[in-house]
């Protein structure tokens, strides 16, 4: 079967490699090698300090700290989106459904300057922070914001299969053993999810990590305070420093890469745990 | 499709109604609101300013320079989804995991590195930029810059759909229809193409959506220069910047009414989808 495949009567094999092959290399494969080889050839010193100095170490902390907590925040609610969408039947339950995808569709920069709009002192909830001493414009907590915006979709649609697979044998048996709800979700229903849960966690906060259309208008971009690692790459290409930034850049690349291997192998590894299991 | 089946175990009454409330309010205050707010500040200086800001000759020039890219865009990537999908799907070779790996990678790839990879490529000192130069042609800071970056941030998008599709069908019909004589580029019109057909549109809405609203890739290669290389998604940070609200949220609206597009586009085609794959699957069980 194997040997019939590969001496296929379909055409083409030589035709699609070959175009295949070229494109990818022309347009992924080429730039990404000059990358990696702009941010190699500084000496170790170099980019050390590009990478390390105070002002990019406190946007390194600012980046992950708030691509974590974002991505945290939206894990909760997450959860409880999913499970809802997938359970429970309520009017508007297919718009809300589909509405989930908008972070998708809708141009980072326009999510940008409308979550600013909201959150500003005069906006529809600013005002209401706004006397509680709570200021979600140019602040971390406006970059959390917009980052939860833009890491919703992907937690959710992780779950929503797998949610959709569960199994209703287990919670009825669980159930008939005389386990009450909470228990049947605690012991039974949650550790089930839990793989795809934090798979969409990781893609959510890798995507998080990089994001930058949605934030630069909320965070006010102030050095030292509210300046994401993107927004950093950028400042240094408009002063040409093409070898920080690419530096930076290639640090970057590096963790959301090892994020996305990550979740690949976990999640290859438990389907394959559970093949062998059945 | 899933809330329809019974769920005999389920969460007390009160429980129900106080995750729905929660997961409504959450969905409509993180991602609903922003949406209203778009349209609201566009409209707040009234239907002839906001006529005025979207009909602006350099919202205009900008809104042809977002076509031009998606076209450009869309049409380069189709081709290349259509090869890769044949490859994967109808021959086996060494290698194919990792060239599956290799097309997902742009995905990986944040906006602003994804916009610095072609500065590096084709910028005044970068790998091709000063031959280029010299033959008189601009890569960066011009359209076809804006154009390379946009191919790669939605380089995945329509392979992706096709290939698990392609992948599922196999090759008996294709093999059928060579063997009966057809062409190969007859094959693929008339017997490949039929079977994908909804896929490819799919891949190509969504594909379309990000290639008309990017904007840190855009934004790096762009250079900036009014009337000649902005988006519309630069079109808008200018115009915020220059806090000229009203009109920066007026042209807003203009790609938020394409996200709304597009939404309902992707939910009509899901629904297409499941139904032309619906006698498939009865087919398979019998």
């Amino acid at each position: 079967m194997q040997k019939l495949r590969q001496h296929s009567v379909i055409p083409g094999f030589g035709l699609t490699l070959g175009y295949t092959v070229s494109y990818l290399s022309l347009i992924v494969l080429i730039p990404l090698a000059a990358l990696v080889a702009r941010g190699t050839s500084l000496p170790w010193a170099d980019f050390n300090a590009a990478v390390f100095d105070p002002r990019t170490l406190a946007a390194w902390r600012l980046t992950f700290g708030t691509a974590f907590i974002a991505a945290v925040i939206d894990a909760v609610f997450g959860v409880v989106v999913a499970w809802t969408l997938v359970r429970y039947d309520f009017p508007g339950r297919r718009i809300i459904d589909a509405l989930i995808d908008v972070p998708f569709a809708l141009p980072t920069a326009v999510s940008g300057i409308a979550l600013t709009a909201i959150y500003a002192q005069n906006g529809w909830v600013g005002r209401w922070l706004e006397p509680l001493g709570i200021k979600a414009v140019f602040s971390p907590l406006g970059i959390v914001i917009a980052l939860m915006f833009i890491g919703l979709p992907f937690i959710v649609r992780t779950l929503q299969p797998s949610i959709e697979d569960l199994d209703p044998a287990a919670e009825e048996a669980a159930a008939l053993l005389g386990a009450s709800r909470l228990t049947t979700l605690r012991k039974v229903v949650l550790p089930t999810l839990q793989p795809a849960l934090v798979a969409g966690f990781v893609t959510a906060f890798a995507r998080c990590l990089g994001e930058y259309g949605s934030v630069i208008f909320i965070s006010g971009n102030m050095p030292m305070k509210t300046e994401i690692a993107s927004l950093l790459i950028v400042t240094k290409l408009e002063q040409y420093d093409y070898a920080g930034a690419s530096a930076i850049a290639l640090l970057m690349l590096v963790s959301s890469f090892f994020l996305l291997f990550t979740v690949n192998f976990a999640q290859w590894w438990s389907t394959r745990r559970q093949r062998e299991r059945v | 499709m899933a809330a329809s089946r019974e769920y005999r175990h389920t969460e007390p009454r009160w429980l129900r109604a106080t995750l729905t409330l929660i997961a409504v309010g959450f969905v409509g205050l993180l991602i609903v609101l922003p949406v209203i707010a778009v349209f609201t500040e566009a409209l707040r200086k009234g239907l002839s300013f906001y006529v005025q800001s979207i009909t602006d000759p350099l919202a205009l020039s900008a809104l042809r320079l977002t076509l031009l890219t998606a076209l450009a865009t869309l049409a380069a990537n189709l081709v290349f989804a259509v090869a890769a999908s044949w490859l994967i799907a109808k021959f086996s070779f060494p290698g194919k995991s990792l060239l599956l790996t290799l097309i997902d990678l742009p995905f990986a790839v944040s906006p602003v590195i994804a916009g610095l990879i072609f500065i590096l490529l084709f910028g005044a000192r970068g790998w091709f930029g000063a031959p280029l130069a010299r033959q008189g042609i601009q890569i960066v800071f011009a359209t076809p810059g804006i154009i390379l970056a946009t191919i790669f941030v939605t380089f995945p998008f329509i392979a992706r759909e096709l290939i698990p599709l392609m992948q599922q069908q196999g090759t008996e019909e294709e093999e059928a229809a060579i063997l009966l004589g057809a062409g190969a580029w007859q094959t693929f019109r008339r017997v490949t193409l039929p079977n994908i057909r909804w896929a490819l549109v799919y891949g190509i809405v969504l594909a379309n959506a990000r290639a008309m609203g990017e904007f840190g890739a855009v934004s790096v290669v762009s250079g900036h220069i009014r009337g000649r290389t902005n988006t519309l998604p630069l079109h808008v940070e200018i115009l915020y910047n220059e806090y000229n609200f009203a009109a920066a949220f007026a042209v807003a609206s203009l790609l938020a009414l394409l996200a709304v597009v597009t939404l309902v586009a992707k939910a009509a085609l899901e629904w297409r989808i499941r139904v032309e794959q619906r006698p498939a699957e009865a087919a398979q069980e019998a």
